[in-house]
């Protein structure tokens, strides 16, 4: 628009003379002075002094009508600007109640303006609109109804909704088509309130008025996008519109730039796309029409390429028809080639649906993609990344995802950033040809937008590092291990890496930095503690690197070699031990305790290369045995399951809200809620005096360790002292404090149960707060479990042996030492993107001979062992059918057995930890819990194979990433 | 549908805002700075769409257009078309400058109530309502001449005419 012109401000103030009439003297001078304000600091200033101005004169009484327009103008620009005008809100409120139509028009504009749907104001403008909505004055009801459509909401829709269903048959067709537009945004609001309404947009279809006929059209792409089937009578109607409009059957003022009614024919097709998807029968009754606007259509104005790149989206997800497929790609052509950037881009757009259906069409236009690549426009850069990440294949993932790697590095908007990270790393995980070139690009990806990208994602490489690549070709495996390491020895001389990089490293560099011998134990521990200095790190990385260290200590020694005490690591150890964080000072501690081992003993902690290792537990908490004998000897109670002592409550009055929940919940562990006055009264004096005052007033940590003790599985002497103070508060207030007085949330339950071993009380109590990593990987959970469940639909039939998998990743969780919570969650929260990789293709399946590296899908371990008794029980008598012999079946069997089904969330933590406190007690226990590597592999391959003769067939989701990863 | 209407000038600041989900005033501000940072880092020649998912939430996109010292940016989702869009921005500024002849920034600042009443006509409640600026300026010039046979005082004080004839 050239009309549109540039004006020097004082001498537009002085010329244009007469053009904004309306407003008064002071409105002018304090939108000059801002615009004449040289900084922001001077604007603010001079709006805030108007603000003040205003606030004082609003307030006067007896404001005439029209200054007080001006003064609610002032104030919506006031607002505009960024500034608060709360205080004028009420004054604009009582301006819609006037008479004079300007005065309500400014008072329901600065209303739509001013308030949210939910402001308390809103309810005193409601019966201003429902008069308003009866107004014999159209535009009363005009402006009623846009303001309906911004401040009513679900609640007060009712109260409207009469009239406005009224006007939809109102004589004006401006009327119609506003109301027709209310009620479709009362439906965005709530569709349940005017469910019973919908008929009417259907109705309104076939509305006199073309114009009230095309504001239904959105309403119905609403509804349609919703519910598609309940629409399919209406597409021999919307075809036949669609025609109409094309052939200009509708009245000139329709016209736009010679375009026959452009938005009504866009919003059609739109439509008409949404019906057709699918759907032969109706996507036939579109077709004819679809190549006579793919001929009628301008392609010389703005419009009609508007309208024809719809026709190529409706083609695009309709039924394939070849004819229209060619204009399509006819026309998608013509937008590539032409110089309009505009016009590339619904190109790139057009293309990215069309190679949907047929990828061969993306080759003829190349160049002009590899163009558009090129261009300095980034909106069409990033349109055309997204259609490069549709076509990719193994064959072109290399180029697409180095381009991608490149543009990565040139951008620092952090959204997109993001987003092309996490798209590399799909797309690399997808179609990766080498393993090597995996890696390679995951450092690239970490290095230049580490923070941005998800934490599973690098769970995944470590993952893939540790495990291997599918072939049992060990050297292979550790040929890669150490390039990895060398990779990251080098990556660590750049200046900055985010943190979950150094995640990566240190976790790499402490399991496999000493493997192949290249490098010296005290070299690796150097640059771990280097790692730690020269880079800012967090709690995290710290304890990723404490955990490498030891993880080569113990290594070192279980070699028979001497661990010398470098003297930056010993500073960094004293750093940690004195640290703030509970979990580093646990991890410095250990450390310390490991180095006073023998060898036999380090070895046992921390073996060589067992990330992947499955971990047995001792569910029944055997190795107790001894101690619980000991401790009923030397006179303690002995342990009574939950069910026994209720029983118990006739005498000793136990069934108390408390231990009902205890029973239900296993654990409180969060401080009782202070008493509600109502309850006060109810509880008998003198026990307030003792003991409740002392339940109010503990800190945490006391009130842990009492809590604990309450319903230690082994309940000492002291314990039963502390039951009996519960149970004497408790009198008589049982009805009172019902379960709202505390609540539990089961993530922290695990942490508490902790204690219940009494081996490491009071410190875990603490401990299990700052355990991160822990909880970093629960946190993920939610987010596996759902890819998850996509995977276990599309392995219909799978879920037996997968679940069984599955089961022995749970018991594999709780391993090692104090490296405990950072395995765990590396190997928790690996994703089903890899496992559904590392699966074996179908041909495999049959070679029984050979057993096939597959790692075990590792998801949710809990979620699976919920699932495992159906699934176990479906496979029973499948094992007579196996054919392999009956080592392979008692395999499977054996499986089952250490997994009981009905092992609960609960149960389960409360085992792994157990075994975590026997590697506290005594290192001894430990060879049963870890197991060395060779057998195992052995092991996790048979029952591999076992599984799929039960009937797995992995579904490779990417068949083609198996060819490159197996060869 | 359409999330929000902005004009703003080529300094960032606002000239019309219309939000047709609400916005808190500090949010406003937010966007209002944000969207500016994306639209000054854009050379000219360019296109006119800019993804704006990472402003306005997943799916929304924005086409501008750049016209003299105004930007008028138009945010929609993923049901409306960018090049109809493109269009819909023209119809906007056609209207406008048949409303106040050769329309320029301070029209548009002086009379923010009048471009409310145009964008009224074209959008409403965030659906295309109107595209032909010939039937947006009989509604609106009916607005007008009703608001004036309906309250005849002149709301323009003496001196500012007088200031402005000059």
């Amino acid at each position: 628009m050239e009309q549109l012109k540039t004006i020097g401000r004082e001498l537009a103030m002085g010329s244009q003379g007469g053009a904004w009439a309306g407003q008064s003297k002071e409105f002018l001078d304090l939108v000059k002075s801002i615009g004449e304000a040289r900084s922001k600091a001077e604007e603010d200033r001079i709006i805030l002094r108007e603000i003040e101005s205003l606030r004082r004169r609003i307030a006067e009484p007896d404001v005439p009508r029209r200054r007080m327009k001006d003064y609610i103008i002032r104030l919506v620009y006031a607002e505009m600007l960024g500034h608060d005008a709360s205080f004028g809100y009420i004054h604009a409120v009582k301006m819609t109640h006037d008479d004079s139509l300007p005065l309500k028009r400014t008072g329901y504009l600065a209303v739509t303006l001013f308030l949210n749907d939910d402001h308390d104001l809103i309810i005193l403008i409601i019966n201003t609109i429902q008069k308003d909505l009866r107004s014999d004055n159209y535009l009363v009801v005009c402006a009623a109804l846009t303001a309906a459509c911004k401040l009513i909401n679900e609640e007060t829709i009712p109260a409207v909704l009469p009239q406005v269903v009224d006007l939809l048959a109102h004589p004006k067709e401006t009327v119609r088509k506003k109301a027709v537009m209310t009620l479709h945004r009362f439906y965005q609001r709530s569709p349940a309130s005017v469910s019973h309404l919908i008929s009417n947009f259907r109705k309104r279809l076939c509305d006199s008025d073309p114009g009230v006929m095309g504001a239904t059209l959105c309403p119905l792409f609403d509804l349609i996008t919703e519910d598609v089937n309940s629409y399919k009578d209406l597409v021999a109607s919307f075809a036949s519109i669609l025609k109409q409009v094309a052939e200009r059957k509708l009245p000139k003022t329709y016209d736009y730039h010679q375009m026959p009614a452009p938005f009504i024919q866009i919003k059609l097709l739109k439509i008409l796309a949404l019906l057709g998807s699918g759907d032969k029968q109706a996507s036939g009754q579109v077709y004819n029409v679809l190549s006579d606007l793919f001929r009628k259509c301008e392609t010389s104005s703005n419009i009609g390429n508007a309208v024809l790149y719809e026709c190529i989206c409706c083609v695009s997800s309709i039924y394939p028809n070849v004819k229209l497929m060619d204009a399509a790609i006819e026309a998608t052509s013509k937008f590539l080639k032409s110089d309009s950037h505009n016009l590339k881009y619904m190109g790139i757009d057009a293309l990215g649906r069309l190679i949907k259906i047929n990828p061969d069409i993306a080759e003829e236009h190349q160049l002009a993609v590899i163009d558009c690549l090129e261009d300095p426009d980034d909106t069409l850069k990033r349109k055309t990344f997204e259609l490069l990440y549709k076509m990719t294949k193994s064959s072109n993932v290399e180029v697409i995802v180095e381009r991608m790697i490149d543009y990565l590095i040139s951008i620092d908007d952090n959204h997109y950033k993001a987003d092309i990270a996490s798209r590399c790393v799909e797309l690399a995980e997808q179609f990766a040809p080498s393993n090597q070139w995996f890696i390679q690009t995951m450092n690239k990806v970490f290095e230049h937008a580490g923070d941005l990208v998800n934490s599973r994602v690098a769970h995944n490489l470590m993952r893939l590092i540790a495990e291997g690549f599918g072939e049992d070709d060990e050297g292979a495996d550790s040929q890669l291990r150490s390039s990895a390491v060398d990779s990251y020895l080098r990556i660590l001389g750049e200046p900055k890496l985010p943190s979950l990089f150094l995640q990566v490293i240190c976790w790499v560099l402490g399991e496999y930095g000493t493997a192949d011998g290249k490098y010296t134990a005290a070299y690796i521990i150097g640059k771990l503690c280097d790692v730690t200095e020269a880079h800012l790190c967090n709690d995290t990385v710290k304890a990723y690197a404490i955990s490498a260290i030891m993880k080569i200590c113990a290594f070192e020694i279980a070699a028979g070699r001497k661990v010398e005490m470098l003297p930056e690591c010993q500073s960094f150890l004293d750093e940690l031990s004195a640290s703030h964080s509970t979990d580093l000072q646990q991890r410095a501690y250990e450390l310390q305790a490991l180095l006073c081992l023998d060898s036999q003993a380090a070895g046992n902690v921390m073996p060589l290369d067992a990330s992947c290792e499955d971990v047995e537990i001792d569910k029944d908490l055997s190795f107790l045995i001894n101690f619980v004998q000991q401790s009923i000897e030397k006179g303690a109670n002995p342990y009574l399951p939950e069910s026994e002592r209720l029983g118990m409550s006739g005498v000793s009055n136990f069934s108390s809200p408390y231990q009902q929940e205890a029973s239900s919940h296993s654990l409180r562990f969060e401080a009782y809620e202070l008493p509600k006055p109502s309850s006060i009264p109810v509880i008998p004096q003198p026990f307030i005096s003792t003991s409740t005052t002392d339940l109010v007033l503990v800190p945490d940590t006391t009130y842990y360790r009492e809590n604990n003790q309450a319903s230690k599985l082994i309940v000492g002497p002291e314990a039963s002292s502390a039951d009996a103070g519960i149970k004497l508060r408790l009198d008589g207030v049982q009805k009172k404090w019902g379960k709202p007085t505390y609540s539990s949330s089961s993530s922290i339950t695990t942490s508490v149960e902790k204690t219940t071993n009494g081996v490491v009380a009071h410190q875990d109590g603490i401990r299990s707060h700052s355990r991160d990593t822990t909880y970093d990987s629960r946190r993920q959970q939610p987010e596996v479990s759902v890819e998850k469940q996509r995977l276990a639909a599309s392995l219909f039939g799978a879920s037996a042996s997968k679940t069984e998998k599955k089961a022995t990743m749970a018991q594999k969780a709780p391993k090692g030492n104090s490296t405990n919570a950072e395995k765990s969650s590396v190997v928790r929260s690996v994703s089903p993107g890899t496992s559904k990789d590392k699966t074996a293709p179908p041909p495999d399946l049959l070679d029984f001979g050979e057993p096939v590296p597959t790692s075990a899908p590792t998801i949710d371990p809990f979620k699976e062992l919920e699932g495992l008794i159906e699934p176990a029980s479906a496979l029973g008598p499948l094992y007579n059918t196996v054919k392999t012999g009956g080592d392979k079946a008692q395999d499977l069997m054996a499986l089952h057995m250490d997994t009981p089904p009905s092992v609960s969330r609960t149960s389960l933590s409360l085992a792994s930890e157990g075994t975590y406190s026997t590697d506290k007690s005594s290192y001894t226990e430990k060879p049963m819990i870890a197991v060395k590597k060779g057998p195992n592999l052995q092991d996790a391959l048979h029952k591999d194979a076992t599984a799929r003769q039960v009937g797995v067939t992995p579904t490779g989701n990417n068949p083609n990433l198996f060819r490159d990863l197996l060869g | 549908m359409i999330r929000a209407v902005i004009v703003m000038n080529t300094q960032g600041k606002p000239r019309l805002l219309k939000f047709y989900d609400f916005q808190p005033p500090e949010k406003q501000k937010e966007l209002i700075r944000s969207v500016f940072a994306v639209l000054s880092g854009r050379p000219d020649n360019v296109s006119n769409f800019v993804e704006a998912d990472a402003i306005f939430g997943p799916g929304t996109r924005l086409v501008y257009k750049h016209l003299a010292t105004l930007y008028f940016i138009f945010v929609f989702d993923n049901s409306e078309n960018e090049l109809a869009m493109l269009d819909l921005i023209q119809v906007f500024v056609e209207t406008m400058d048949r409303c106040f002849k050769n329309v320029c920034e301070l029209d548009i600042v002086f009379n923010f109530n009048k471009m409310h009443a145009i964008v009224d006509e074209i959008i409403f409640g965030g659906q295309v309502l109107e595209t032909s600026s010939e039937q947006v300026m009989k509604a609106v010039e009916e607005i007008s001449r009703l608001e004036k046979s309906s309250n005849s005082i002149s709301f323009v004080p003496k001196a500012v005419s007088g200031r402005f004839g000059r």
